[in-house]
C-alpha cells in the first residue's frame, strides 16, 4: 500500500456509525411494529416505492427542480475540463455536467450511483468564485458522488418518510374502513398511530445529522483530492456570506433539494443547529483548517 | 471503494501506479519504426498542494533530476496544476523514464502520489507535428495525444498510433478517459 496522506477522522466515523445503528434499530423495531399491530402492507410498498423511483431518477428529478441544462464541453469547456481533470485524479467516471441559470450562489451533485450522476453549478456561483476556489466546490461536489450518499439518505430516509405518511394520512387507512367485525382496529391502530410519530421525529433528528456528518465528510475528501483546503474555505465564506443577503422568496425555491446543495438554502436565523442539513460555518472551517495543517506536517 | 467506506463517508483518492511507465522505451522502438521519432521531452503533471511539506518536495525533486545533467522547467497551467517538464539530450527515451519515475517516486514516497494526475512522453509524427504519449497514473494506462490547431485532436492518427504500441503498453480502453491536455509544455 502506497504511502498516502489522506486520514479519516475516526470521531467523524464512530458518530456517522452511530446514527446509522439508531436508524437502523429504529427502523427495524418500526417494522415490527408494523407487522404486529396494523396490514400497512399497502402504504410499505407505495412509499417505498416512491423513495426507490426519487433515487432512482434523483439525477433527473433534481436537475429538472433547478431548472438545469446539461451543458455540453463545447458550451462550458472550462467547467468540462475542471471536471475532467478532478475525475482523472479521483478515477471515477464524469458525471454529467448543468448549469442553472440563478443568481443564488451554489452547487449541487446527484444520482444513484457515480456512474448515473449529475453535478450542476448555478451561474450565481460561476460568477462569485475563482477557478481554484470553483474547484473546491466541484472536488467536494465529486466526494458526494464517491461516497454516494444520495443512495445513503434515500436509504436513511425511507422510512421515516413511511412514518410521516402513516401520521398525516393513516387515519384514512387504518383506523376507518373496517366493519364491526374487527373489533380490535381501534386500539391497535393507536399504537401505530403514535409510534409513527415518534419514529417520524426521531428519524428526522437522526437523517438531519447524518446528513451533517455527510457533508463535513465531503468537505475532508474533496479538501484532500485537490490538495487545497483553504480554497475550499474561502468557497465557503464567499458563499454563506452571500446566501445571508440574498432574499427569501429565492431561498425557498430551493428548499426541495437544499440537502444536497454546497451550503444550505435556508434562512439562518428560521433553524437551529439541530435541524439543519448543513453544518454550521465555523465547524467547517474548522476541520479544513486541520486537513491544511496535516498536509504540511512532514510524513 | 468498499462498501462500508461509502457507508462511513470515507472514500479515498486512489494510489497512483508509478511502474507501468517501465514498459514506455519498448513501445518508442515499435513507434518509431513507424516514422515517429522521440523528442527526448517529457513531462509530470501534478496538482500542486498547500503547504510547506509540498514544496520541499518539489525542490527536492528538482535538485535530484538536475543532478543528471538534464534540463527541468516547471509551470503552472491555467487549471492549477503544475507541469514538471524534463528534457534529456539524444531522444534518450529510457533515461527519460527514468528521470520522470524519479520525480513520480519522491512525491509518493513524500504522501502527494494521489496528486499525480499524468505524465507526458514527448514524440514528432512522420509530417512533423508533435505527439505525446500520456500516461494516466490512477488508471495505469496510457493513451497518445495529437493536437491540432484551434482545440482540436487528430482522432484518426491517435487511433493510428493506439494500435502501433497497443502489444508494449496497457492502452486506456475507454475513449472517453483520453483526457485532452491542451497547451501542456512540449505540445
Amino acid at each position: 500500500m502506497a504511502r498516502t496522506r489522506f486520514r479519516s477522522d475516526r470521531g467523524l466515523t464512530l458518530r456517522m456509525g452511530g446514527v446509522g445503528l439508531g436508524l437502523g434499530a429504529l427502523y427495524v423495531a418500526f417494522g415490527a411494529v408494523l407487522i404486529a399491530y396494523s396490514n400497512m402492507a399497502v402504504g410499505l410498498i407505495v412509499v417505498l416505492g416512491m423513495s426507490w423511483g426519487q433515487w432512482y431518477f434523483s439525477d433527473r428529478l433534481a436537475l429538472a427542480s433547478m431548472g438545469a441544462k446539461e451543458v455540453s464541453p463545447e458550451q462550458a469547456p472550462e467547467l468540462h475540463a475542471m471536471i475532467d481533470r478532478l475525475c482523472a485524479l479521483a478515477d471515477m467516471p464524469k458525471p454529467r455536467v448543468a448549469v442553472s441559470v440563478t443568481d443564488m450562489p451554489n452547487a449541487f451533485a446527484t444520482g444513484r450511483s457515480p456512474s448515473h450522476s449529475a453535478v450542476c453549478v448555478t451561474t450565481g456561483i460561476m460568477q462569485r468564485l475563482d477557478a481554484d476556489e470553483l474547484e473546491g466546490v466541484l472536488a467536494h461536489e465529486l466526494s458526494h458522488v464517491a461516497n454516494r450518499d444520495v443512495t445513503v439518505m434515500t436509504v436513511a430516509s425511507s422510512l421515516g418518510l413511511l412514518a410521516g405518511f402513516i401520521t398525516r394520512w393513516g387515519m384514512y387507512f387504518g383506523g376507518g374502513g373496517n366493519n364491526n367485525r374487527n373489533n380490535n382496529g381501534g386500539p391497535a391502530f393507536l399504537v401505530v398511530l403514535l409510534v409513527s410519530l415518534v419514529v417520524y421525529a426521531v428519524s428526522f433528528l437522526l437523517t438531519r445529522s447524518l446528513s451533517r456528518y455527510r457533508e463535513l465528510s465531503a468537505d475532508r475528501s474533496g479538501a484532500y483530492l485537490t490538495g487545497r483546503p483553504s480554497k475550499l474555505s474561502s468557497a465557503l465564506v464567499k458563499i454563506s456570506g452571500d446566501m445571508a443577503r440574498i432574499p427569501n422568496r429565492d431561498l425557498r425555491e430551493g428548499a426541495a433539494i437544499s440537502a444536497f446543495f454546497f451550503a444550505p438554502a435556508i434562512n439562518r436565523e428560521s433553524v437551529t443547529a439541530l435541524f439543519s442539513t448543513h453544518p454550521p460555518l465555523e465547524q467547517r472551517l474548522d476541520q479544513l483548517a486541520r486537513v491544511s495543517s496535516e498536509l504540511s506536517e512532514p510524513i | 471503494m468498499g462498501f462500508l467506506d461509502s457507508i462511513l463517508g470515507r472514500t479515498r483518492p486512489p494510489a497512483a501506479d508509478l511502474d507501468a511507465l517501465f514498459a514506455v522505451p519498448q513501445a518508442a522502438v515499435s513507434l518509431q519504426t513507424q516514422g515517429f521519432l522521440p523528442t527526448g521531452q517529457g513531462a509530470v503533471c501534478y496538482r500542486s498542494g498547500e503547504g510547506s511539506a509540498f514544496s520541499s518536495t518539489e525542490t527536492q525533486i528538482e535538485q535530484l533530476i538536475a543532478n543528471d545533467g538534464t534540463s527541468i522547467e516547471r509551470s503552472d497551467d491555467s487549471y492549477g496544476f503544475r507541469w514538471l517538464s524534463v528534457t534529456r539530450q539524444g531522444q534518450d527515451v529510457s533515461g527519460l523514464v527514468t528521470d520522470l519515475h524519479a520525480a513520480n517516486t519522491s512525491l509518493v514516497d513524500s504522501g502527494f502520489g494521489q496528486a499525480l494526475l499524468c505524465s507526458t512522453i514527448g514524440f514528432t509524427t512522420p509530417d512533423g507535428r508533435p505527439m505525446a504519449l500520456v500516461y494516466l497514473f490512477k488508471r495505469g494506462t496510457f493513451f497518445p495525444f495529437v493536437p491540432l490547431d484551434g482545440q482540436k485532436r487528430d482522432n484518426a492518427l491517435e487511433l493510428q498510433v493506439r494500435g502501433i504500441v497497443d502489444a508494449d503498453l496497457g492502452v486506456e480502453s475507454d475513449l472517453s478517459k483520453w483526457l485532452a491536455i491542451w497547451g501542456a509544455p512540449g505540445l
